[in-house]
């Protein structure tokens, strides 16, 4: 054997350790056996199956990635090694287990996690669970990869869409129109089985997802550049409105379960939007962006709480202050951090947002802020004799809002003043040169920002008709700024995208609550490594982290 | 002379200093009633003394680890705080073992020196995994990227410990030893609060004397001086990046085996305020500096620990220990507005922060 061949089985081999590695902190982080109940397909495989092998399918797929070269047989071999070894890593996690209570450390090392290791077979035997799965998963991933492209990403997309379905088999049958008799019923006999779908209906749907998407894929390129302009142009009104329409009737066709998710995630965007402002356009790092929502909702409580009764305002009333309060303390922050950049600038309106939580908090300022009890009883918006208080009418309150903050982001965006945050975001000492005003243009961006946090905090109160300390925490700027990160800096619909994908449908999972900021840590660290301009990049902000590395590669 | 200086003064000079002078004022005037009134005696402060020094010393030691990197990587890696955290909460159930066969409590010293050589390591190893899978590749990256990787990476870790060891605290055994107090004429301290003071300053001392003597502490520094030169120079720069994260992720750990002495439980989220706190420190002395690491962390120890009683009690604000972490962030925000090279530094952080 050359050194070339026998580096690439070495390759294969530590790649295969790397996939273990990952297999058995997933194991001991508990993902495999806390949905190890969680039926994708009934009797096939759980949630938990799908966690546990997801490393040795990506792991096989990128060693076979890098090598294009290489016999079909070869390629076989490659992923074999890689999947075995990750197995018997697995293996010997299961031999340590039965060697060593491994519990008092662990919390998941349980008899449930060996059993579902071993797929409940008995022992001796049950060993040689591991090495076969992860066999089959490097299969799997081999034939994905020796699939021509196009049916390739249908069949990705399929098996997406049946992890996805699966999972979510008792959320979809919450949904108001799935719950009359006859459709309930066609769902339950056709597709689902009494947890997870069932082995026929997750064939059927892989067959749908993964055929229309097969079929989209050849039709998209040929048929929508060769319409008239003004055919497009009708078309794409008819879209709006058949959006806006079903945008309408959301929250009754959903039901009450999914308003309460349709609901944050509603403000999440609210925020999204507002922070995409300062660190995507104006690239402006702001850790304590839950200052300004705490503000909004805060300003709202004190104004209008008949509990504390120290103003008795209505929600109309008090929004102009509420608003004017966020805006204000928008150019207050930014005051004060002009002349910071990165870093810096991040650190401190981090210990922002932490002071004003603590303040929320202290004894000091409970007469007018209620302290550890925050504050109740909130007045809830009212038009006439009208009363927005059920989650389902809030909805449209929020929907409303989100209307005007994205028509105004939109707008700012390729205005003057959109372009300045862009040349501040680009180079600030050049922005200064070519006769922008640094300190109204950031001043402008921090205070903008504010007032949309201030506008989602208003109404988050509104929600809940109180606000705690505790829940303005710095998990909050930090999800706000994951959503933006991963719909893509910058970029309008990446903000609805990410809210979706990072509130929406965590919001659906209760049971995935603990995991939600372990996948977002990792999906931040994934996303910085691989694909830092987001899901639904912005144009020019793609080109400008591309070209600043190709530019120092070059050097 | 004042023309000119009134050309330049701008209206935000004007408010930032406004902001200033009504918190120093408030300060001045909070100590002063303090003082005047006598709310408390001198036996509580000199307590609150010995609380800010033990403080100080764990933040110090985990100031050196983001110093140490901001010097070589100008990055704040966010994370470092989980570097702290996954040390002591590791070596809690080697703490526990020992105590439970015994040997804990018979063999005090081997005992310590056990559970910190463990947290030390686990904290090392994280650090360096950190440094190779997430850092590495961004060396070049815009300045968000890196940050960015680095608070998802903090998170990441956060909840990958408490996926691995639990959601509740864990606590760690009481050295028989260590329990009581010593006395030192007319005031008497606690045994635990001694050694740590100590063994901080001592610790503190020898990373001082490792990057300022040994050879590789001389890379480190003209790394962080000038990478390119350095390179020339024949310093291996990767060699260099490895060994400072090594350096910050072990003392860290140390650092948290010092504070799991004083306060006894740890728990998955034990590191963020403490990693703020110290990133505070380092910021406070001038980042990128051995000694302004160690001042900046006993200064904002004793600032928190002094501070809410001696400037906000004299102002009527009641329980002002709630609003210790606020004084710190405080500080952290008018240090970067008024005097962003901190205490010692010397670096001019207009082009590089």
């Amino acid at each position: 054997m050359s050194s070339k061949t026998t580096h690439i089985w070495k390759k294969a081999l530590s790649n295969g350790g790397i996939a273990g590695a990952l297999s058995i902190l997933i194991s001991l982080v508990g993902l495999a056996e806390k949905f190890g109940d969680t039926n994708v397909v009934k009797g096939v495989v759980t949630l938990g199956d799908f966690f546990l092998l997801l490393p040795i399918l990506l792991v096989a797929y990128t060693t076979l990635w890098s090598n294009v070269d290489v016999p079909r047989p070869t390629l076989v071999g490659l992923s074999a090694v890689t999947g075995a070894t990750a197995g018997v890593m697995l293996t010997l996690l299961l031999a340590l287990g039965q060697l060593v209570d491994l519990r008092p450390m662990f919390v998941n090392a349980s008899p449930a996690l060996y059993s579902q290791l071993s797929r409940g077979v008995v022992l001796p035997l049950g060993y040689l669970i591991p090495p076969i799965q992860g066999l089959i998963a490097a299969m799997i991933s081999l034939g994905i990869y020796l699939l021509p492209g196009r049916i390739r990403s249908a069949v990705i997309q399929g098996i997406l869409w049946v992890v996805l379905v699966g999972t979510l088999r008792d959320q979809i049958l919450l949904i108001e129109l799935f719950k009359t008799r006859a459709i309930s019923y066609i769902l339950k006999t056709a597709i689902f089985a009494s947890s997870g779908l069932s082995l026929i209906g997750a064939l059927l749907l892989f067959a749908i997802v993964a055929g229309s998407s097969y079929y989209l894929a050849g039709r998209k390129k040929a048929t929508t550049n060769n319409l008239p302009i003004q055919t497009r142009k009708t078309n794409r009104i008819i879209l709006l409105v058949v959006i806006a329409v079903a945008l309408a009737l959301l929250p009754y066709i959903l039901g009450i379960f999914y308003s309460e998710i349709l609901d944050t995630t509603g403000l999440f965007i609210m925020m999204g939007l507002g922070l995409n402002i300062v660190v995507g356009f104006a690239g402006l790092l702001d850790l304590g962006y839950v200052a300004f929502y705490a503000i909004g909702a805060y300003a709202m409580g004190v104004l209008t709480s008949t509990g504390l009764g120290l103003f008795n305002l209505s929600f109309w009333q008090a929004l102009p202050f509420a608003l004017l309060a966020a805006w204000l303390s928008g150019i207050l922050l930014g005051l004060p951090v002009l002349r910071m950049r990165g870093d810096y600038l991040a650190i401190v309106t981090l210990g922002f947002g932490e002071i004003v939580r603590l303040l929320a908090l202290s004894d000091w300022l409970r007469g007018v802020l209620g302290g550890t009890q925050g504050i109740q009883s909130i007045a809830q918006p009212q038009i006439g004799g009208f009363r927005f208080n059920t989650l389902q009418e809030l909805y449209y309150l929020i929907l409303l809002g989100i209307a005007l903050i994205t028509f105004i982001a939109w707008r700012l965006k390729d205005s003057r003043l959109g372009r300045s945050w862009m040349a501040i975001r680009e180079d600030e000492d050049v922005a200064q040169a070519m006769g922008i005003n640094l300190v109204i243009t950031k001043l402008l961006a921090f205070s903008t920002g504010a007032l949309f946090a201030g506008l989602a905090g208003t109404l988050g109160a509104a929600k809940l008709t109180s606000v705690y300390p505790h829940s303005m925490t710095f998990i909050i700027s930090i999800n706000v700024l994951v959503l933006i990160i991963i719909g893509g800096m910058g970029s309008i619909p990446g903000v609805f995208i990410g809210a979706l994908v990072l509130v929406g449908l965590p919001g659906l999972l209760t049971e995935f609550e603990d995991y939600r900021l372990w996948f977002y840590g990792l999906v931040l660290v994934f996303m910085m490594l691989n694909r830092p301009e987001g899901l639904l990049p912005e144009a020019r902000r793609k080109r400008e982290l591309h070209e600043e590395t190709s530019a120092l590669i070059a050097e | 002379m004042l023309k000119r200086w009134l050309q330049r003064v701008t209206l935000t000079d004007i408010v930032v200093w406004g902001i200033g002078v009504v918190i120093g004022g408030a300060v001045v005037y909070g100590t002063i009633v303090t003082l005047v009134t006598a709310t408390y005696s001198a036996e509580q402060w000199i307590n609150l003394t010995i609380d800010g020094l033990k403080l100080g010393g764990i933040y110090a030691l985990i100031a050196l680890g983001y110093t140490l990197v901001y010097g070589v990587l100008r990055m704040i890696n966010f994370a470092h705080s989980e570097v702290f955290m996954s040390g002591p909460f590791t070596a809690v159930f080697l703490a526990k073992y020992l105590h439970q066969i015994g040997f804990y409590n018979a063999h005090p010293f081997i005992s310590l020196l056990l559970v910190t050589l463990l947290s030390a390591t686990v904290s090392m190893v994280v650090a360096l995994l950190l440094e190779r899978i997430a850092y590495r590749r961004l060396r070049y990256a815009p300045r968000l990227v890196p940050l960015i990787t680095a608070i998802g990476a903090s998170f990441f870790l956060q909840y990958t410990f408490r996926g691995m060891y639990g959601n509740d605290p864990e606590t760690y055994p009481t050295l028989e030893m260590l329990k009581g107090k010593w006395n030192f004429g007319i005031i008497s301290v606690p045994k635990t609060d001694v050694v740590v003071i100590i063994s901080a300053f001592l610790l503190m001392l020898i990373l001082y004397t490792i990057v300022q003597i040994t050879k590789t502490g001389k890379a480190m520094r003209s790394v962080s001086e000038d990478k390119e030169t350095a390179a020339l120079m024949g310093i291996d720069v990767d060699r260099i990046i490895v060994y400072t994260f090594g350096l910050g992720g072990a003392s860290a750990g140390v650092a948290g085996v010092l504070y799991a002495l004083i306060f006894q439980q740890v728990h998955f989220y034990m590191g963020f305020i403490p990693g703020l706190k110290a990133f505070t420190a380092a910021v406070l002395g001038g980042i990128g500096n051995v000694v302004g690491a160690w001042l900046g962390g006993t200064l904002l120890g004793l600032i928190e620990s002094i501070g809410p009683n001696l400037f906000l009690s004299g102002l009527g604000v009641p329980a002002p220990n709630q609003l210790k972490d606020a004084i710190a962030f405080t500080i952290l925000v008018f240090i970067l507005i008024f005097r962003p090279t901190g205490l010692l530094g010397e670096r001019v952080s207009g082009t590089k922060a």
